[in-house]
């Protein structure tokens, strides 16, 4: 796995350059379109944190999280995934001020910090790209769309949670 | 996005004031909007990089190849819209840009897949296709998932990348139960693609 990163840069230069694509400017305007991102998610990335760095500093989330332990529990399920599954079908920005939060408490290795990495990794922004394609097609009945992509997003968190216990163990 | 914005504000305070932790949330908003900043200065750099090395993928034509490689399966899953139509080419390019992180690329080719949808069946009802291709963009396929990635770098992870293989049967598992439930709920209504 530690290969992985390495091999898909070194062969996607070799690979441009057979094909004679000019790799510099190309990852030159790349980057620009990655500062463009940073730049686009930066203020409601901000607002958020404050925000869930306001519950966390006023203990208001560890209280929420007692509160749904003894449910989680009962499921053997990590109470601390709770508000992220919640927060990331409505709100991308939000669920990394979580997801963050969860590294900063637990660590990016932990198997809760896993498995809120892989549910952030693997589901979307449902709420946002529903409005944003139907809204640009002129949909007005969009049917059991939402209903399906919340299953899907319900089975990732699911999903997460047994897949990195078979990984990495819990 | 107010109400949920405001009502953490207000919990906060309120959980704050009843158990005595004025004095840390006082000191730990400010923080926040702190570790906030820097936060994104350290994500940025490797979200750049990435961008950059996928813009190489993308000038590379790759984005047509993978479109070519996926024809067979997403015929199947888009029964009437015909492999030769632009709206097929446009759900192909999308899912490949998707797939290889290029939201900027992916965004603009999942609208005019959509446009082109609508074209194909004039109403403003969603078809099957269209549920199908928007399932599909809520489900998250990405080969390398660059943001979490960074974010986990940022906090001190030793293999930021050890979740790759978790992530990718996580998603797959998720976009089939979302398309299979989309099928299933669709036979049950009664409204077949083909019937159409």
């Amino acid at each position: 796995m530690e290969a992985i990163i390495p091999v898909i840069v070194a062969s996607l230069c070799v690979y441009g350059l057979i094909k004679r694509v000019n790799i510099f400017e190309s990852f030159v305007e790349g980057v620009k379109e990655g500062f463009e991102t940073v730049r686009f998610i930066a203020p409601t990335m901000i607002a958020l944190l404050v925000a869930v760095g306001t519950l966390r500093a006023s203990g208001a989330l560890d209280f929420i999280a007692e509160l749904i332990t003894p449910l989680a529990d009962k499921i053997g399920f990590p109470p601390e995934l709770v508000p992220m599954g919640l927060l990331r079908p409505v709100s991308g920005s939000g669920a990394t001020a979580i997801l963050t939060g969860i590294y900063e408490d637990c660590g990016p290795d932990s198997f809760v910090g896993r498995c809120a990495s892989v549910v952030a990794g693997s589901t979307e922004t449902t709420f946002y790209a529903v409005t944003m394609y139907y809204g640009a097609a002129g949909i007005k009945k969009i049917r059991h769309t939402l209903v399906s992509a919340l299953l899907a997003d319900l089975t990732a968190i699911a999903v997460s949670v047994v897949i990195v216990g078979l990984i990495f163990g819990p | 996005m107010s109400y949920i914005f405001g009502a953490m504000i207000a919990l906060s305070f309120l959980y704050a004031v009843i158990s005595g932790n004025l004095s840390q949330l006082s000191s730990g908003i400010p923080e926040a909007a702190t570790s906030a900043v820097e936060l994104l200065i350290s994500i940025s750099g490797m979200l750049c990089m990435w961008s950059g090395f996928m813009r190489i993928a993308k000038d590379c034509g790759l984005i047509d190849k993978l479109a070519r490689l996926f024809a067979p399966i997403l015929k199947r899953l888009y029964p009437d819209v015909a492999p030769e139509s632009d709206a097929f080419r446009y759900i192909s390019m999308n899912i490949s840009a998707n797939l290889l992180g290029l939201g900027n690329a992916a965004t603009p080719l999942g609208l005019s897949a959509m446009r082109e949808l609508r074209r194909i069946n004039d109403s403003d009802t969603a078809s099957d296709s269209m549920v199908t291709f928007v399932v599909m963009n809520t489900a998250s396929i990405q080969l390398i998932p660059t943001t979490v990635a960074a974010l986990r770098k940022s906090y001190g992870s030793q293999q930021p990348f050890d979740i790759l293989l978790c992530v990718w049967m996580t998603s797959v598992t998720a976009l089939a139960v979302g398309l299979i439930s989309s099928r299933i709920i669709t036979i049950f209504s009664g409204r077949r693609a083909w019937k159409r």
